[in-house]
């Protein structure tokens, strides 16, 4: 990235925090590195035009999920898609505290730091949070990535379908509590990420890199 | 701030005690400080002699096996499935880990600081109190089991048995006199293979040394070995009387962070020293422990503690076969437990009763039972003799004892022994019979050995005592070896049938299979190599008028005494009924049924070889019985 003084000096603090924490060194091991597992819900699948309702992060370090470590946040949206209500269950004027757009995500940029970013089918996630910055004047998020869904076709030397969280979840029998609800699935996401990193080790020696590596070499992102 | 992820753990960890205890914001408190940690299969959570974890673990699914290892034997302590709780004590104590602890299979766990429950039991006096008494020997609590409902309600949930037990101490304790040496009270401690010797003056205790005191305070230079032992002992010790009990003393040990109890006459310093009890012996006593199993079903009021009981006795049987414990050890053990399980059945039978038993009666175990070889839950076969009655009485009687017997026999079937499919049971008129009645059948049975009363004769000549009065099952003793010993021949059909099943090896060395039927291709363990060495033994010790030997292994090591030139076939018949009898109890355990049929398909060569080694003294003791009772020529 080109270093640009006058956008830099406009950031606020916290981006301007964010930023500074990727100067640090990194831990280059897995037992070391602060994974963010995280799940957004919105009111539909458009990058555009949809908003993010709610985000569920929690972080595992040296391969225990941290429940301290962990944050919940409901957002504010105008926008508002009575088609997903079923999915995800929150209601326009429920009864959560709700913060905005903005709010939500400087917390969620703080919680996140310069951690790992994982979750299920990342893209989606993170193009939602992207889409957000960018409706805030701040560029993209720097984190490395993991998909949980990519990982598991590494484990099970599969290549082409996709996998959703619901078959995985029978797979590695982890009950579907909270399904659909932000938290919710960043929890499972996180079991899964450790079932299937115990089990890659379990194969063979897994380095911290071999993470981001998929089968044909490329990165994840 | 909505906080999904810990209120589910809340939900979780709200079922199990100490946590159903907390107050809400507590529990919330805790949920919320959670760490998730999956272990795989085989792998260790920590391992004995480690320093303490900062977290202790609550097992949300899954189980994790705890091993004590001791010199080179390591032995499956407990094993803690959703809701248990391990791990704790060497928190709150700042003390190694005692045992490890292994995942028994794939498991997630919560794992709780300490620092937050040491917290809040500050200010929950009840909780303080709970976990002091229940979790601080770092092993489950027997009924630490919720979801078993209200099926011990006749046990107050706040005590446990084994926390009210009296403890049972070293009533031997290694002394030394304050005028010893470190060495030579060092020296003593390795000779007698302890970890801690008492320094004793008049005989009181003055003071303590243990391993950790020579390894800190010896082996680190800071004292020399010639020095005298009140120079490194701990003193003073910390005294109780000899009643105390495992809740007690386990608080003691925490209190004083201490762990060892010197017991003494009076309880106070003053009086004699007569034991010390160790950690240790309380971390045996709280595993599955027999006694402890013999203890509760003393105190059982009904028929779903029998049961409980039953099934922890199975988890023993499970981890004495992995651990590879003789196997005459377990049947003992295994048929103490079920004999204690039998006589409270009983007991609890005749409480139910309107009246007291009218005459003396005796209860018998048969078959498997009788000989102490029941080692997975088979169908019970029992059998009642009650004292001879006037004949106007002996309606009555035989109805009273019919009665009852019908009421153990289904206390025992709810317990998980079956009914017997043929019926030999006490509750079938024709086996609950006076001592007159016995004598005759017995006397039929052996003077008209027909095919069936030589089958009734198996059974039922294995019995064994087991409840009421023990003279009428000695008077019917005498009476069988009388009709024995007048009809001679009758040993000879007895023999017969012991070469009912040849050898379990066909011509060409290869195993001998079940042709038809539901086992086809399979082959019956049971008959075929068990039963043979059962019958052998059983025939020729009654015909050395043996009457007090019930148990194969016991009859053939007696067998080798009364017949020295036959020796080493009788101990090799024993070696292989060992070997057998613990191979049929693993194959059971592994496939949960009753390991008598086995799919040679599923075993390894070297299985195959073990197997083929048990079936030679088979052939030699038929090849004996064949000479000695002359069959060739009746067969």
């Amino acid at each position: 990235m080109i270093f640009n003084w006058f956008t830099y000096r406009k950031y606020p603090d916290f981006w301007k925090n964010y930023l500074k924490s990727f100067k640090q060194k990194q831990p280059k091991s897995i037992e070391e590195t602060r994974f963010v597992v995280f799940d957004t819900e919105t009111t539909g699948l458009s990058i555009t035009t949809d908003r993010i309702l709610s985000i569920g992060a929690i972080s595992i370090a040296k391969n225990s999920i941290d429940v301290a470590d962990s944050i919940e946040i409901y957002l504010k949206q105008d926008e508002f898609n009575t088609e997903t209500v079923e999915i995800h269950g929150i209601l326009k004027d429920g009864n959560l505290k709700k913060i905005t757009e903005n709010e939500a995500i400087k917390q969620f940029i703080e919680f996140l730091g310069n951690a790992v970013l994982v979750a299920h089918h990342t893209a989606f996630d993170i193009e939602m949070i992207n889409a957000a910055l960018k409706r805030m004047k701040l560029p993209k998020l720097k984190n490395k990535t993991i998909d949980t869904g990519i990982l598991y076709k590494k484990l099970a030397n599969k290549k082409d379908k996709l996998y959703n969280l619901d078959v995985l979840c029978d797979e590695f029998t982890i009950p579907k509590h909270d399904r659909h609800t932000a938290s919710g699935d960043a929890f499972i996401t996180a079991l899964l990420f450790l079932k299937i990193i115990s089990k890659l080790k379990k194969e063979r020696t897994v380095h911290y890199s071999d993470l981001f590596r998929t089968s044909n070499n490329k990165g994840l992102i | 701030m909505k906080n999904t992820i810990a209120e589910r753990i809340f939900d979780f960890l709200k079922n199990f005690p100490p946590f159903d205890i907390l107050e809400k914001e507590q529990l919330l408190e805790i949920a919320s400080n959670v760490k998730v940690t999956y272990v795989e299969k085989d792998t260790f959570v920590f391992k004995q002699d480690e320093l303490p974890h900062q977290n202790f673990y609550i097992v949300k699914d899954g189980a994790i096996g705890l091993y004590r290892t001791m010199e080179s034997d390591t032995i499956l302590i407990d094993i803690c499935d959703e809701g248990d709780i391990f791990g704790l004590r060497p928190l709150i104590q700042n003390d190694h880990y005692l045992m490890s602890a292994k995942a028994n299979e794939e498991s997630i766990l919560y794992a709780i600081s300490v620092e937050i429950l040491k917290e809040i039991i500050k200010t929950n006096q009840k909780a303080n109190k709970y976990i002091i008494a229940s979790f601080s020997s770092n092993i489950k609590t027997p009924y630490a089991k919720t979801n078993s409902g209200n099926l011990f309600a006749n046990i107050d949930t706040d005590t446990t048995f084994s926390e009210v037990q009296t403890a049972q101490y070293s009533k031997n304790p290694i002394t030394c006199t304050k005028h010893s040496t470190i060495k030579e009270a060092a020296l003593i401690m390795s000779d007698k293979k302890v970890g801690s010797i008492l320094i004793v003056e008049d005989k009181k205790p003055i003071g303590i040394i243990t391993d950790k005191d020579l390894r800190l305070k010896i082996a680190t230079g800071l004292l020399s070995i010639d020095k005298n032992v009140s120079e490194i002992m701990s003193f003073p010790v910390i005294t109780f009387p000899e009643k105390i009990t495992i809740a007690e003393a386990q608080i003691a040990m925490i209190k004083h962070k201490i762990t060892h109890l010197c017991i003494t006459k009076d309880g106070s310093p003053n009086s004699e020293l007569v034991g010390i009890l160790s950690e240790h012996d309380i971390v045996v006593l709280h595993g599955n422990n027999p006694s402890v199993l013999i203890k509760e079903l003393k105190r059982a009021k009904n028929v779903e503690t029998l049961k409980y009981v039953r099934e922890k006795s199975s988890n023993l049987l499970k981890g004495y076969i992995e651990q590879n414990i003789p196997i005459t050890f377990i049947s003992k053990i295994i048929a103490e437990i079920t004999d204690a399980i039998t006589i409270k059945a009983i007991e609890l039978s005749i409480l139910e009763m309107e009246t007291e038993p009218p005459v003396k009666f005796s209860w018998l175990a048969l078959g498997s039972q009788g000989r102490k070889e029941q080692l997975l839950i088979t169908d019970q076969d029992n059998a009642l003799i009650f004292e001879d009655v006037s004949q106007e009485n002996y309606e009555n009687v035989k109805t009273y004892f019919l009665k009852l017997s019908k009421k153990i026999t289904s206390k025992l079937n709810s317990v998980g022994y079956k009914f017997c499919p043929a019926d030999m049971m006490a509750s079938n008129p024709k086996w609950c019979l006076s001592l007159s009645e016995w004598k005759q059948q017995f006397n039929n049975w052996i003077t008209k050995p027909t095919e069936d009363a030589i089958m009734l004769c198996t059974i039922f000549f294995d019995f064994n005592f087991v409840f009421g009065d023990k003279e009428l099952v000695t008077k019917l003793s005498k009476s069988i070896f009388k009709s024995i010993n007048s009809f001679e021949i009758f040993l000879n059909f007895l023999g017969r049938n012991a070469l009912k099943n040849p050898p379990p090896l066909g011509f060409f060395r290869q195993f001998l299979m079940e042709h038809d039927g539901n086992h086809k291709d399979q082959f019956d363990l049971k008959s075929r190599a068990l039963m043979p060495l059962i019958d052998a033994a059983r025939l020729i010790i009654l015909s050395h008028n043996i009457k007090d030997k019930n148990n194969t292994i016991s009859r053939f090591n007696k067998l080798a005494k009364i017949e020295p030139q036959n020796q080493d076939l009788y101990l090799s018949c024993a070696d292989s009924f060992k070997i057998l009898l613990h191979y049929r109890t693993e194959q059971g355990l592994k496939n949960n049924d009753s390991g008598r049929y086995i799919n040679l398909n599923t075993l390894t060569k070297s299985e195959k070889l073990k197997l083929k080694g048990c079936f030679k003294p088979i052939k030699d003791i038929q090849d004996l019985l064949n000479i000695r009772y002359n069959l060739a020529q009746m067969m």
